[in-house]
C-alpha cells in the first residue's frame, strides 16, 4: 500500500513539475516577441552559452570521432568493410552521437552556469530589485538565457559533428591506413540531406529542453547557497535523462 | 501595550502617502499580521523597528506589491497595492524607489549600467542624456569615481550607495530602505543616514526605513513605528518612544536581553529535567 502510495506521490509530483515547466515556457513564449527588440541580450548569451562551451565541445568531439574510428575500424575490417568506416561514423555523428553527446556537454557546462547564475541572482535579490524597478526578469533575464541556448546547440552540434569526422579520419585514414578516397566517396555517396536535417532537428529540441530546463531551475531555485546547488544538479540530472529519452523517441519517429 | 489603534492615532497628518488598514497575512499557519493599521506621511522618514522575526521585511514585501495580503487594504497614493494587476503595480512602482539590504546590484554589468538600468529598461532617451543623469547620481552619492567599477569591486557601504543612486534614478516619489545600516562600519553608516537625510530634505522624498538600528534611527527619522505580535506596539516620535512605557517598547528601546521577548527560545522542557533524563 506504501509503495503504492508513493508511486502516486511521485506521478503527481511529476505532473506538477511538467505543468509548471510548461506555464514558465508560455510564459517565456509570451515575452519573446519583446525581447527580440533588444538582440544584443541575445547575442551576448549566444556568446555565454556557445563561445564559452566551444573549447570543451571540440575537444570532446576530437575523442569521440577518434575512438569511433579506432572500434570502427576494429569491427570494420574482419569483414573487409573498413572502407565503409567513413558512412558509419557521418551517419553515427549525424543522427545519433553530435546531438546527443553536444546536449549533455551543454547541460554539464552552459546549463549548470545558467541554472546557477539566475539562482544567485534570485538568492542575492536582484530578481526582486528588477521587479521592484518595473521590470518583468523573465523577459530580461529568463527569455535571452533561454534562447541563447536554443541557437547555441545546434550550432555547436555542427562543430561537435565537424571535429569528429576529422578525428575519425585522423585515426582511421592517418594511422590505421584506411583508403582516403574509398572513405570519403562512400560517406558522400550514403549520407542524404535527410540524414542531415534528422540531426538538426534534434540538435534543436535538445537546445529547447536543456536550455528551458536550466533557466526554470535557476529562476525558481531557493535563495539560498543550498538551494542554487541542488538547482544546479537537477539540470545537469534532468536534462540527461530527458536527452536520453528524447533521443530515442526522435530516432524511432524518424525511422525511414 | 499600546493597542495598535491608539498608536496609529499618535502619528497625525492629514496626507498619508501610504496607508495600511486591517492587514492580516499569514504563511501557512503562522500569523505574521493580524490587524496591522499604519500609516505613512508624505515627505517624511518613517522609521519600522522591531525585534528580528516580527515581519518587517515583509511589510515591506506587501506595500510594494511582491506579496498579496490576505485580507486588509495597502493603500498608495490612494491605489489598493493588492488588488492591481502585474502591468498597474509595475507602473505604480515606478514611483518607489527600493534599497535592498545588500544593494542588489546586477553583477553582470558595471556600476554606470547598473545605474543606468531603470532609465534604459523605461526610457527611450539618447544615451548622452542618460550618461548625464547617472553621473547626476553617482556625484549625489559621491561614487561618480566608481562609475566603471564592477559591483564586485565594491564594499558594502558603496554597494548600497550605487543602489541608492539607481532607486533615484528614475525620481521615485517614495524611497523604502531595508535594513540600511546592517553590516557596516560607522563611516560608511554615517554617508547612508546622510544620504537619506538628503534625499528627503533636498527632494522632497517619503523615506520608509526598516532597522533595528534604534540609536541612529533616533537622528533621523521624524516618526517610527515599533512592530510586536503582528501588529503596531507603540508609534510616535522618538522622543515619545523613549518615553513609553510599555514593556516592549522599553525592551527594544533600552536593548534589554530579556522581557516580553524572552531570552530562552520557548516552548522548552524544563531544564534540569532534560539533563538528568537518560539520553535516547
Amino acid at each position: 500500500m506504501n509503495l503504492l502510495r508513493e508511486l502516486i506521490e511521485s506521478f503527481r509530483g511529476f505532473l506538477i513539475a511538467v505543468g509548471s515547466v510548461s506555464i514558465f515556457l508560455m510564459r517565456m513564449l509570451g515575452q519573446v516577441p519583446r525581447a527580440l527588440l533588444r538582440p544584443r541580450l541575445i547575442v551576448e548569451q549566444v556568446y555565454n552559452a556557445g563561445a564559452l562551451s566551444l573549447v570543451i565541445i571540440m575537444i570532446c568531439g576530437l575523442f569521440v570521432g577518434a575512438v569511433f574510428g579506432l572500434q570502427g575500424y576494429e569491427v570494420l575490417q574482419r569483414f573487409g568493410a573498413e572502407q565503409s568506416l567513413g558512412v558509419g561514423a557521418a551517419l553515427g555523428l549525424l543522427k545519433e552521437l553530435g546531438p546527443v553527446v553536444t546536449a549533455l556537454l551543454f547541460a554539464g557546462r552552459a546549463g549548470t552556469s545558467l541554472a546557477s547564475e539566475i539562482g544567485l541572482m534570485r538568492a542575492t535579490d536582484q530578481l526582486a530589485a528588477m521587479q521592484m524597478m518595473a521590470v518583468d526578469p523573465v523577459r530580461r533575464v529568463a527569455v535571452p538565457r533561454f534562447l541563447g541556448g536554443v541557437i547555441a546547440m545546434p550550432l555547436l552540434t555542427m562543430i561537435f559533428i565537424a571535429i569528429g569526422l576529422f578525428g575519425v579520419q585522423q585515426v582511421a585514414v592517418q594511422q590505421l591506413g584506411v583508403d582516403a578516397a574509398g572513405f570519403w566517396s562512400q560517406m558522400r555517396s550514403a549520407v542524404e540531406v535527410a540524414d542531415v536535417t534528422d540531426g538538426f532537428i534534434k540538435s534543436c529540441v535538445f537546445g529547447v529542453v536543456c536550455s528551458l530546463i536550466a533557466v526554470y531551475e535557476g529562476y525558481t531555485a531557493t535563495p539560498t547557497a543550498e538551494g542554487v546547488g541542488r538547482a544546479t544538479t537537477r539540470t545537469v540530472v534532468t536534462s540527461a535523462v530527458l536527452v536520453l529519452m528524447l533521443n530515442y523517441m526522435l530516432s524511432a519517429a524518424m525511422l525511414r | 501595550m499600546v493597542s495598535s489603534e491608539t498608536a496609529g492615532a499618535n502619528v497625525q497628518s492629514t496626507d498619508n502617502i501610504v496607508e495600511i488598514r486591517d492587514v492580516h497575512y499569514s504563511v501557512g499557519s503562522r500569523a505574521i499580521f493580524a490587524g496591522l493599521n499604519l500609516t505613512v506621511p508624505r515627505g517624511r522618514i518613517t522609521a519600522l523597528m522591531g525585534p528580528s522575526g516580527t515581519g518587517k521585511t515583509t511589510l515591506l514585501r506587501l506595500m510594494t506589491g511582491q506579496i498579496r495580503p490576505d485580507s486588509g487594504q495597502i493603500l498608495f497614493d490612494g491605489q489598493d497595492v493588492g488588488s492591481l494587476s502585474t502591468r498597474e503595480l509595475y507602473e505604480l512602482r515606478m514611483r518607489m524607489g527600493m534599497l535592498f539590504q545588500n544593494g542588489a546590484l546586477l553583477t553582470d554589468i558595471d556600476v554606470f549600467e547598473n545605474v543606468a538600468f531603470p532609465l534604459r529598461e523605461h526610457t527611450k532617451l539618447p544615451n548622452a542624456l542618460i550618461r548625464h543623469i547617472v553621473l547626476t547620481k553617482l556625484q549625489a552619492v559621491g561614487l561618480r569615481g566608481a562609475a566603471e567599477l564592477s559591483p564586485a569591486e565594491l564594499s558594502g557601504g558603496m554597494a548600497r550607495r550605487v543602489a541608492l543612486a539607481r532607486a533615484m534614478a528614475t525620481d521615485p516619489a517614495m524611497l523604502i530602505y531595508d535594513e540600511p545600516f546592517a553590516g557596516l562600519d560607522p563611516i560608511s553608516m554615517g554617508m547612508i543616514v546622510r544620504l537619506v537625510r538628503q534625499m528627503n530634505n533636498a527632494l522632497g522624498i517619503t523615506s520608509i526605513v526598516v532597522s533595528h538600528d534604534v540609536a541612529e534611527l533616533a537622528g533621523l527619522a521624524d516618526v517610527g513605528y515599533l512592530l510586536e505580535g503582528g501588529k503596531v506596539a507603540a508609534a510616535g516620535t522618538f522622543d515619545q518612544l523613549k518615553d513609553n512605557d510599555s514593556r516592549i517598547v522599553r525592551q527594544f528601546m533600552e536593548g534589554q536581553s530579556d522581557g516580553p521577548v524572552a531570552f530562552h527560545y520557548q516552548p522548552a522542557p524544563d531544564y534540569f529535567n532534560q539533563l538528568l533524563a537518560d539520553p535516547v
